[in-house]
This record gives C-alpha cells, sequence and structure tokens, in this order.
C-alpha cells in the first residue's frame, strides 16, 4: 500500500541544471493535485518525471508502484501526459491520431469515435489533418488522446491553454469523470482560479523544491498496490 | 510465438502503418526525395557523358551511391515526423515495444526506398543505357541491401535524433558504418550484369549478413538509443 506518486529527495538534472533539487511528494489515488509556481520552478519537469520522461538523477520514485529508474515503460503504459506541446502527427487526422494512441493502448473497438464523441469534436474536424485545424481544435484532439488510453494518472501541463470557455468546462467534467472512476490528476498551471476550484490539494514548487503541501480537503486517501 | 513477440510485431504494424500513411498524405518521397535521387543520377550521367563505355561499368556504384543518399533522406524525414510537435516524447509515451518501434519505421522506410529504386532501375536504363540482366541477383541483393541500409539508418536516425546538429551528425554516423553495403550491393550488381551470377551471390551472402546483424542489433540497441538520445 503507498501513493499512486511517491518522490523522495528526487532530482533531475537539465543541461547542467538540478531542475527538481530534492522533491518529495506523495499523492494518493484519487486525488486532483494541482502544482502551482512561478516559470522555471519546476513543474513541467515534475510532470515529466512522473510520467517516465525525465531521469531521476537521485532520489528514489515510485509511480502507481513502478520504479522511476528501472521500470519507466510500464509507468509510460499507464499513465496519460499533456505538455505544451500537443504531441500529435500533423500530416494525419485528428481521427487518425486519437486511433493511433487508442489501438497503442489496446483501447476497445470503437473508443476513438467515442472518445471524440465524449470530447465534442466536431464531425466536420475529423477528417482533416490536424495540421489545419487551429491551436484550441489540436489540444482539444490532444485531450482525446489522452482520453482514450484511459490513464491510471493523467499528468497535465497547462491544459486550459488555447481553449475556449466551453471547452474549459467540459475538460474539467471530464477530469472529474475520471477521478470518479479512480483515476488521479497532476495538473500544472498558472490558471489558478479555474484549476484550483477543481483540485481537491495544491503544491507550491520554487526552484525546484516542493515548497508547500496542503493536505486532501476532503481527508481523504486512496492506496495503490503494489506491483 | 509468444504474447512478446505478437506484440512486438502488433506495435510494429501500426507504426508502421502510421508512418506509411504520414508518407502517403505528404508525399515527401514522391515530390522530393524521387527527383532529387533521379538528378543526382543525371548528373552523373553529364559528369561521365564524355566516356560512355565507363558510364555503363560504373552503373552498379552510380546506382547504390544515389540510394546511399536517397536513403539518408527518407531516414531524416522519418525522424522530423516524430520531432514536429513533440511527438519523439508521445513515442515513447505509447509505451510500444521498442523493438517493434524500430521494425516498424524500419519496414516503412524500407517501402519508400523500395519503390524508390524501382524507378531508379529505370533511369539508370533510360539515362545510361544499362542492359538489366541477372534479375535472380539484382533482387536478392536489392533487397538484401536495402535491409541492410535501413535498419542501419534507423538506428542511427534514432541516436542523432535527439542530439543538436542532427542533419549533419546522421551522414557522418552512417556512411562509414554502411561501407560493406556499398561495396557488397555494387559487386553483385556488377556481377549480375556481366552474368556472373556465382560471384554477384557470394556478394548476396555479404549483404544478407550485414543485414541480419543490423536488424539484430537495432532490435537489442533501439530502447536505449530512443531513452538516451
Amino acid at each position: 500500500m503507498e501513493p499512486v506518486i511517491l518522490l523522495r529527495d528526487a532530482v533531475t538534472v537539465l543541461g547542467g541544471f538540478p531542475a527538481l533539487a530534492g522533491a518529495d511528494l506523495d499523492v494518493w489515488r484519487g486525488e486532483i493535485v494541482l502544482v502551482s509556481g512561478p516559470n522555471g520552478a519546476g513543474k513541467s519537469t515534475l510532470l515529466r518525471l512522473c510520467a517516465g520522461l525525465a531521469s531521476l538523477a537521485k532520489g528514489s520514485g515510485r509511480v502507481l508502484g513502478f520504479d522511476l529508474v528501472r521500470q519507466r515503460r510500464e509507468i509510460r503504459r499507464r499513465v496519460g501526459y499533456l505538455g505544451h506541446a500537443n504531441g500529435l502527427y500533423l500530416e494525419l487526422t485528428a481521427e487518425e491520431n486519437v486511433r493511433f494512441w487508442a489501438r497503442s493502448a489496446a483501447a476497445p473497438a470503437h473508443d476513438d469515435v467515442a472518445t471524440l464523441d465524449r470530447l465534442e469534436v466536431p464531425t466536420r474536424w475529423r477528417s482533416l489533418a490536424v495540421a489545419h485545424l487551429s491551436a484550441g481544435q489540436r489540444r482539444r484532439v490532444a485531450l482525446a488522446c489522452v482520453v482514450v488510453r484511459r490513464p491510471d494518472i493523467w499528468l497535465l501541463d497547462e491544459p486550459h491553454t488555447g481553449l475556449d470557455g466551453p471547452s474549459r468546462d467540459l475538460l474539467d467534467g471530464v477530469l472529474r469523470e475520471a477521478v470518479a472512476a479512480g483515476a488521479t490528476v497532476l495538473v500544472a498551471s498558472h490558471e489558478l482560479d479555474r484549476s484550483a476550484a477543481l483540485a481537491t490539494r495544491t503544491v507550491r514548487i520554487v526552484g525546484g523544491v516542493l515548497s508547500s503541501t496542503d493536505e486532501p480537503s476532503d481527508g481523504s486517501r486512496g492506496t495503490v498496490d503494489v506491483a | 510465438m509468444d504474447r512478446g513477440g505478437l506484440l512486438m510485431w502488433r506495435d510494429a504494424l501500426l507504426v508502421a502503418g502510421k508512418d506509411l500513411r504520414i508518407e502517403f498524405r505528404s508525399k515527401i518521397a514522391l515530390n522530393q526525395i524521387a527527383p532529387f535521387a533521379l538528378v543526382v543520377l543525371l548528373l552523373f550521367a553529364f559528369a561521365l557523358d564524355p566516356d560512355r563505355g565507363f558510364l555503363g561499368e560504373a552503373t552498379p556504384g552510380l546506382f547504390w551511391i544515389t540510394v546511399l543518399l536517397s536513403t539518408l533522406l527518407v531516414v531524416q524525414r522519418s525522424y522530423a515526423v516524430e520531432a514536429a510537435d513533440s511527438g519523439r516524447d508521445s513515442l515513447r509515451l505509447t509505451g510500444l515495444d521498442p523493438a517493434g518501434v524500430f521494425l516498424g519505421k524500419a519496414a516503412a522506410v524500407f517501402v519508400v526506398l523500395a519503390l524508390l529504386e524501382v524507378g531508379l532501375a529505370a533511369g539508370v536504363r533510360l539515362m545510361y543505357d544499362t542492359s538489366l540482366r541477372g534479375w535472380p541477383v539484382l533482387v536478392v541483393a536489392s533487397l538484401a541491401a536495402t535491409t541492410g541500409l535501413v535498419a542501419a539508418g534507423t538506428m542511427y536516425g534514432a541516436l542523432a535524433a535527439g542530439l543538436r546538429a542532427r542533419e549533419t551528425l546522421l551522414p557522418l554516423l552512417f556512411l562509414p558504418v554502411v561501407a560493406p553495403v556499398m561495396i557488397g550491393g555494387t559487386r553483385a550488381f556488377a556481377a549480375a550484369l556481366d552474368g556472373s551470377s556465382g560471384e554477384g551471390w557470394r556478394w548476396c551472402g555479404l549483404l544478407i549478413t550485414f543485414a541480419v546483424a543490423y536488424v539484430a542489433l537495432g532490435m537489442l540497441l533501439f530502447e536505449p538509443l530512443l531513452e538516451d538520445s
């Protein structure tokens, strides 16, 4: 039994600079944790570390019970990460991008279409190459690529960026549904009003160090079986 | 085949399908790389035109030099697609089997190069007036040499993709390594065109050995290459 994200004295070095300088963090199943902090504080690096994309130079870390050094592939299969970039193939259509992610996660047939429906992606966009979509439209397709994988942990870096009001409400609704279904969300954002309303807890990071942690507002703490 | 093997082939098909679909849409190979390859053949013809006889003799070498230069472009294109919208992260996040990703990317590059070689064969027939004969050796040598080029290119492409100055680094890494393919491909073609199929098959053996070795290496090393570069 342990948190779904467990970091102890975690250090991640980027270009010789410690972007994370000894971070300790426990995140429990079912939480929505807002990571706030100024530019360059280490928010994105924290998310990338938890996604198994950034390397752990020192300290220890486990995600969903898997070791962040030795079992990164296992972690990646189970998390959904949305960074500043959308990670879409520009020549493929919205539908083809979502289908690629669905198949890579061995999602049930037709989940791609159901996900596009859930995210209210208009039919006329779906057959367009992503290169021809607007920034907001691409962001929504990128979210669909995360949703279709049904990840256990959602790692979202400024997910509201580029989305219009209704799309932001839609995203918040999707996140609440995911949490209700047992997922956990770690979201980095500068849009504190919106994200704080969504979050069950806020973590502040400054200079690569987690400087303050609020306990979950409802006191709930989920657990995860260690693999 | 065990479950891991099946998943690897499933992932390979998924990646190859994705890459070929992107290529089909963008038509970069058709509109840019194929014309580039034909221009290279044409320039060789201009350079060696005063000596028609030598042009005919040099056909195998000129063909494989052109294929080699085209391979660089196709491999770079294959990784540029991944880098366009931070796709490199995405490819890692999919959790796909790295050996499957390697095989898938290599298969897509193979298909593009094989089609290009058909066009180049027609090009040397027309521009160099070379009679193509010894087809079994030509076909086997082409398949083996292309597999070797593609496997080495996909491996070094992954290594170079994450580094600065990757456009200039890839040729530096790739060209010395594929010297055996150049030599084997050229000699096998020369033997086939001369009607010496026995010698041609011996060179095919070298090409097949190189191809098998690099496919195996790529499957083994692709994960650390994808992680660390």
